[in-house]
């Protein structure tokens, strides 16, 4: 019995965005830190980015061979509750996340606020009028191909509702190039290309921290920033389910949330007991903190993106 | 009279030197090994290469650079034909190579065709025209422009034997019409024997004087003599 | 007898499973995907506005690149210098850059902060900005003017040096000389030349967007993109394929139609000497220089940038690269067993079967990446893992994007040698053997040194398919530069950018080097 046993290790499969398992991303030390204690062999895979591996899911539907799902977003998760993939999940945790978190199917594990990131002697706008106003150029993502393209089309939306075309009519003449990935973006910044680039506003702790850098920073906007909250779900379709749902309680454990925040570059969902690295910008406040909920982010997804469309093509 | 005083051809690595004189008129046949220089003498009287020293001179004047102004026609072996000219168009550019010709013009092209026996093939293209008939064609021009000079390198040494004579006796009315003088480079004794009434030797870098061709292949120097074998 | 009917039949079963592998690859693919999403689905107004936009940009930028490549190509064609055959082979280097990392070195010079910028500021002038439609068209032509050039240049040397003698003995005029040598050398290139540059421009997703994006400069892959990403509507992506199919197919058509000149045999291969060379020395060096710079430039700003970085970059440099020459060399040795299947079967057929079989070819190219991936994984996974076959896949999909440049190269070659030693073969009674190995292949053996080439240096810049079936244990060098970059490290993603470029130029060149070693070839 104990050879089967032996030759049997349970296999853990993870489908996760690529950045995450690349080698300086939180996988290898997550992968590590997971399999010392739960006899199985963890295997994460990554496909794409958050929108991708949601694709991903769609294609292969209850035949997948993944147990666990970790990477979406809350503007992606109305649609993947709709594919009736995921089980509820069953463990909590004492979550440091702006506004909350009470979802059946879904738990978190980081967030971050997404911010235009600058030179840090540069004094910037204050918010999407003041930055309208001025002759600052910024590069942005485009929300049809990266997440925090999307994210920039609701954060604008949250905090201008109906005025939002009004206001990227405003800012067309601001944006240099919208491109189709982050890296694209933050490397055409770094390059000199733009004064400021859609990014979060942890993006200057990674250079102050890994290269200690201190020369970037983000611009503060006052009405507020918004959020993008990344969860994991374990689907029904599992085979492995006991050891999904300890994946999920390790995943709020201390050990992997004190791995995220300098290989991620977001905050940890559950505050490491040590703290946050020095460096590490301060959460805002909850006023300061935007968010739809996922129905509403869903809902409103193709209106903001037609008024972009319509006001950028002018 | 063609004069080469004291001339070197260089093309690339190699040299080829020539000191003679081609009485106008003759026919010469150049002869030697492969690889002896007879396609560089050729070039280089036609002016496509460069001389690094002496002069070619032609009824005492030296020839002027560009090959275009030289008094002289040139035939090679392959590719004197454009395939994407008809034969008419092929022979004309031979006078007009913008091809606008004047009526008199279109009548010696015509005339020209008539000549070598192509004249019901002027709209042809030289895709479907014979080895033979192609050869014609690149006569034809050849008579068209009326020049006292001809350097032919080995344009017929393709064909058969009965057709090589054929080209050799339209040849040699071109040459009755013109009186042009003519040198052919050939490699077959045969043919030099039968066009030529003198022949100019190049083996080793250097082309030697003509001599009367009957005299040559009576007493072959050894160069000859190694490149002839035991044709007699 | 019987054995002539075996070798018709094995021919035709070669070139009918090549072209076989193209549909399933091509078409399949989007079948596959339109089945899985309940059919196709109908185009919205934006997608059509994609889909002009798509044209529109291709048409500019393969017109501009051709017609660039044109006084360029003469002018290499016509001048020696020292130099000139380094130039000639740099000219690869645009066409196999990950497009990130041109874009990158495009900006280190045309930006906004680039080299030209600065003199502007400097003698007091506003800053350039490339950004919208010049931006897409200068990367295009960045990437597309070599390779243009090259494939003129080649139709230069197929001119027979005496031909260029007959017109210099006439004392032709420009003019003449023009429609005598020119136009009809042009005549059967730059319809070919066009027609592969703006298939690549039509399935450029990346370039449109990282100097001209927006909502403006969407393209049909772009669309696609979307389709999948955002809205999960598999029909519309596979209609979108479909459009771009037919596109590519129409515009194919339309370069064919243009009627190909006959070759009467093979010139005598020596260097033309070129007496019109020194009359046209200033035009040509102007010319030389302009495009030298344009190429030189950027391609020195991304060394700049990441020779002093390479010392920094972790170990696994290492295994992302020889992953990545693996998956070149396997997806070569695809991609000519491709081309000569096809170019052996079809190289005898008349002009017709010929440019359909070079059409089919080109479906490669007019493949969406992202549907294509999708095809296949929907196509495998009913009935094995997708990822175990990750490294075949990769190599496959790279093979055939090269296949096109591959058949443009080995179709003529073939067809020419069995026309100049078809009668040796009979009269001599060789056995097939003989015949391909003592013959065939070595009379092959530079074009298909040069198409071997191109494709592994193709395979090693594409990142490819390989993205999508996320093999953890796979990291090719481009996947690599993108994972670097998306972790911050853009100094050592730009390290890797040089090693890229680096491994890409050193396979190109033992390649084409290879099939110029034979003294015997022409």
């Amino acid at each position: 019995m104990a050879t089967t046993a032996m030759a049997d290790t349970p296999v853990l499969t993870v489908y996760t965005y690529d950045s995450f398992v690349s080698d300086w991303g939180p996988g290898p030390a997550v992968e590590a830190a997971f399999e010392a204690n739960c006899g199985c062999d963890l295997q994460m895979i990554g496909a794409g980015d958050g929108a991708a591996l949601l694709a991903r899911l769609k294609l292969e539907g209850s035949r997948t061979d993944a147990d666990i799902i970790l990477g979406l977003d809350t503007n992606l998760t109305a649609a993947a509750a709709e594919t009736g993939l995921f089980a509820p999940i069953l463990m909590t945790a004492n979550y440091n996340v702006p506004g909350g978190w009470t979802d059946p199917l879904f738990a978190p594990f980081d967030w971050g606020y997404f911010a235009f990131v600058k030179n840090a002697e540069i004094e910037s706008p204050t918010n999407f009028r003041a930055l309208a106003d001025s002759d600052f150029k910024i590069v942005i993502q485009d929300p049809r191909s990266s997440t925090p393209g999307l994210g920039l089309l609701m954060w604008v939306k949250a905090a201008y509702g109906d005025d939002a075309a009004q206001i990227w009519a405003d800012l067309s003449d601001n944006i240099v190039t919208v491109t189709a990935g982050w890296s694209e973006a933050y490397g055409m910044f770094l390059e000199g290309e733009a004064d400021m680039v859609l990014s979060y506003t942890t993006s200057p702790a990674y250079h102050l921290i890994a290269e200690g850098d201190a020369s970037k920073s983000y611009a503060v906007f006052d009405e507020g920033h918004y959020m993008q909250i990344e969860v994991a779900g374990k689907l029904a379709s599992t085979d492995q389910s006991a050891l999904a749902d300890q994946f999920l309680q390790f995943m709020v454990s201390d050990v992997f949330q004190s791995i995220i925040p300098t290989t991620n570059w977001m905050f940890p969902a559950v505050t490491p007991i040590a703290g946050l690295p020095d460096g590490f910008p301060n959460a805002l406040s909850a006023a300061q903190s935007l968010i739809f909920s996922p129905t509403e982010a869903a809902a409103l997804r193709n209106v903001a993106l037609t008024e972009w469309q319509t006001a950028l093509s002018q | 009279m063609l004069a080469l005083h004291k001339v070197q051809f260089r093309q690339g690595d190699f040299t080829l030197g020539a000191d003679l004189l081609i009485p106008t008129g003759a026919r010469v046949a150049v002869i030697g090994p492969s690889g002896g220089g007879k396609s560089t003498f050729l070039n280089g009287i036609a002016g496509f290469i460069a001389t690094d020293g002496g002069q070619v001179l032609w009824q005492g004047q030296p020839m002027p650079d560009h090959p275009g102004l030289r008094p002289l026609s040139i035939l090679f072996q392959d590719h004197n034909l454009f395939p994407h000219l008809n034969v008419m168009d092929n022979v004309a550019i031979g006078i007009s190579p913008d091809m606008r010709l004047s009526q008199t013009q279109k009548q010696q092209v015509r005339a020209a065709l008539d000549q070598v026996g192509l004249s019901d093939k002027s709209a042809s293209y030289p895709r479907d025209l014979s080895g033979g008939q192609q050869g014609r064609v690149g006569l034809a021009r050849m008579l068209l422009r009326q020049r006292p000079l001809l350097l032919l390198d080995e344009p017929f040494s393709a064909l058969g034997p009965a057709l090589k004579d054929e080209m050799l006796d339209v040849l040699r009315q071109i040459l009755h019409v013109t009186s042009a003088t003519a040198l052919m480079v050939t490699h077959d004794p045969k043919d030099a024997l039968a066009f030529a009434n003198q022949a100019i030797l190049v083996a080793d870098g250097v082309a030697m004087a003509p001599q009367p061709i009957q005299q040559l292949f009576d007493a072959p120097p050894p160069a000859l003599r190694a490149y002839l074998g035991h044709w007699t | 007898m019987a054995d002539r009917i075996i070798a018709i039949i094995l021919r035709i079963i070669l070139g009918g499973a090549v072209l076989a592998a193209l549909l399933l690859f091509s078409i399949g693919t989007a079948v596959a995907v339109a089945t899985q999403g309940l059919g196709l689905g109908r185009l919205g107004v934006a997608d059509w506005s994609a889909i002009r936009f798509t044209l529109w940009q291709a048409c500019l930028s393969a017109g501009l690149s051709v017609t660039i490549a044109i006084p360029v190509a003469r002018a290499l064609a016509r001048q020696n210098f020292l130099g000139r055959q380094a130039l000639i082979t740099l000219l690869g280097a645009p066409f196999i850059l990950p497009v990130i990392v041109g874009v990158l070195g495009l900006l280190a010079v045309f930006g906004r902060a680039g080299w030209i910028s600065d003199v502007l500021t400097w003698t007091g002038f506003a800053k350039l900005s490339i950004y919208g439609a010049p931006g897409v068209i200068l990367a295009h032509v960045f990437f597309n003017l070599p390779l243009a050039t090259r494939f003129l240049l080649q139709g230069w040397s197929a001119v027979p040096s005496e031909r260029f003698r007959v017109v210099q003995s006439l004392a032709a005029s420009p003019w003449a000389y023009f429609r005598l040598i020119e136009w009809p050398l042009l005549k059967s290139v730059v319809p070919g030349a066009f027609l592969l540059v703006f298939l690549l421009c039509l399935t450029s997703f990346a370039v449109a967007l990282a100097v001209g994006g927006g909502p403006r400069g969407t393209t049909i892959e772009l669309a696609i993109y979307q389709a999948f990403r955002l809205d999960f509507d598999l029909g519309k992506a596979a209609s979108l394929a479909l459009v771009q199919f037919t596109l590519c197919g129409v515009v194919a058509v339309m370069a064919f139609l243009v009627p190909l000149p006959q070759t009467d045999g093979l010139g005598l291969g020596r260097l033309p000497q070129r007496l019109d060379a020194s009359g046209h020395r200033g035009v040509d060096f102007m010319w030389i220089t302009i495009s030298a710079a344009f190429l030189i430039l950027p391609l020195g700003a991304i060394l700049i940038r990441g020779l002093g970085h390479i010392a920094s970059l972790p170990h696994q440099v290492f295994t992302a690269s020889i992953t990545s020459v693996l998956i070149a060399l396997a997806s070569t040795v695809v991609c000519i067993s491709m081309a000569l299947g096809l170019s052996l079967a079809f190289a005898r057929r008349g002009q017709v079967a010929r440019n359909l079989a070079e059409g089919m070819g080109i479906l490669g190219l007019a493949t969406s990446p992202l549907v294509v991936g999708t095809g296949i994984f929907l196509m495998i996974f009913p009935f094995a893992h997708p990822m175990t076959f990750a490294l075949p896949i990769t190599a496959s999909v790279n093979a055939m994007m090269a296949l096109p440049f591959a058949l443009r190269v080995l179709m003529p070659a073939v067809r020419e040698t069995y026309a100049d030693y078809l009668t040796l073969r009979c009269s001599l009674n060789l056995t097939r053997w003989v015949w391909l190995h003592r013959i065939l292949l070595p009379r092959l053996r530079r074009p298909l040194g040069f198409a071997a080439g191109l494709a592994a240096a193709l395979s090693m810049g594409d990142l490819g398919v390989i993205a999508l079936f996320a093999d953890p244990d796979l990291q090719t060098l481009p996947l690599m530069l993108y994972r670097l970059m998306g972790a911050y490290r853009m100094d050592q993603a730009a390290a890797v950018a040089v090693v890229l470029v680096a491994q890409s130029l050193a396979l190109f060149w033992m390649f084409d080097r290879g099939g110029r070693g034979y003294a015997g070839s022409p």
